[in-house]
């Protein structure tokens, strides 16, 4: 099942950054396919880019919106939200352990051979902190003189897009290099921050700061297709706590909003068939699913 | 005796909620302002200029 993930992974990546001519045209994307939204926290600047980044475009459109109702337009995001509402009712946050491009590159990174350590579990409220203040108040109430805000999560925070749109565009147009200064230096250090982080810790990005995994994380409890645990078959034996990516305790919190539905406590860990997949309350996958490599679907319903 | 399921209606309202909006972001032109977006670089906003 791991194996499947990874392959997931790095479908999802090439799916939303399958624009490889940049390296001739040294620009990027415009073609129609931008439209679309990427699950995943994924630059709409890539030069690679074929979707639109729900974080990005979302403070672009609230940053914007005084200039926006005074031409007569009513852009307050309602398509975004949209977008990303829906797959977030559907998956919730299924998409950050299996289609985000750069919980995928945390997640490689973690596998450089270290010291392990584990990230203070008050550190996860800091993401919510991001989504409420850099992604939606902070563009909204600060604006410029003529109106205009910042996407403040963009423009200070953000590494997915240091690495995928900062150091390539400039790479690829030695003509921005000189515009270099201060804001990029600081941003360099936010992305090597974290990338030296994941190799010791894993997710620290999805787990402390990314907006968008606070988004989908509210959608935990309700997400259509969630891991369900089956309290009957449960001993209590804690063997799912060792091999969660994300230090949850599954057995005792099923829902938990910081649970990435890796599904590693489902396929590597449960001996008791415990833990399984349901959709909308009717039971899909089960272990049995990793370890004889059968669907079973819909899944046999235990008689009592 | 089979185990009662219980269906969860929430993920469905909420589904059907978020519908609307992506429906109402629609109807008010939302995607054309975001593929004009998307469409060119942010500079100020990747930490270039």
């Amino acid at each position: 099942m791991e194996r499947a993930r990874k392959w997931v992974q790095g479908v999802w990546f090439f799916l939303v950054n399958g624009y490889w001519a940049f390296p001739w045209t040294r620009t990027i994307y415009k073609g129609p396919m931008k439209v679309v939204c990427s699950p995943g926290l994924n630059c709409y600047s890539c030069p690679s880019s074929t979707a639109f980044c729900p974080i990005g475009t979302l403070q672009q459109l609230l940053a914007n919106i005084r200039f926006s109702i005074q031409s007569g337009q009513h852009y307050f995001g309602a398509f975004v939200l949209g977008s990303i509402g829906m797959l977030g009712a559907v998956f919730g946050r299924f998409i950050c352990g299996w289609a985000c491009p750069f919980g995928f590159f945390q997640e490689l990174l973690h596998k450089i051979p270290s010291r392990k350590l584990s990230i203070p579990d008050q550190l996860r409220w800091l993401k919510y902190a991001v989504l409420l203040l850099l992604v939606i108040v902070f563009p909204l109430i600060f604006v410029s003189n003529s109106g205009m805000g910042q996407p403040w999560f963009c423009k200070y925070v953000c590494p997915a897009g240091t690495f995928q749109a900062g150091i390539p565009m400039l790479l690829l147009d030695p003509n921005l290099r000189g515009a270099v200064g201060w804001l990029f230096v600081n941003k360099l250090i936010i992305a090597f921050g974290f990338t030296t982080w994941s190799v010791f810790a894993s997710r620290p990005f999805c787990r402390t700061a990314c907006p968008l995994g606070a988004f989908y994380a509210l959608f935990s409890r309700f997400q259509l297709i969630r891991l369900q645990l089956n309290k009957d078959n449960c001993t209590g034996c804690g063997v799912c706590h060792k091999v969660c990516p994300v230090d949850i305790k599954f057995n005792e919190n099923p829902n938990s909003c910081e649970c990435v539905n890796c599904m590693k406590c489902m396929t590597e860990a449960c001996a008791f068939d415990a833990i399984s997949v349901e959709v909308a309350g009717f039971p899909m996958f089960g272990p049995d699913l990793g370890k004889t490599n059968k669907c079973i679907w819909p899944r046999k319903i235990q008689k009592i | 005796m089979r185990k009662k399921i219980e269906i969860r209606k929430t993920p469905f309202v909420l589904l059907v909620f978020f519908l609307l909006l992506w429906i109402v972001g629609v109807t008010l032109n939302e995607p054309a302002r975001v593929l004009e977006q998307a469409k060119s670089i942010c500079l100020s906003c990747i930490g270039i200029g």
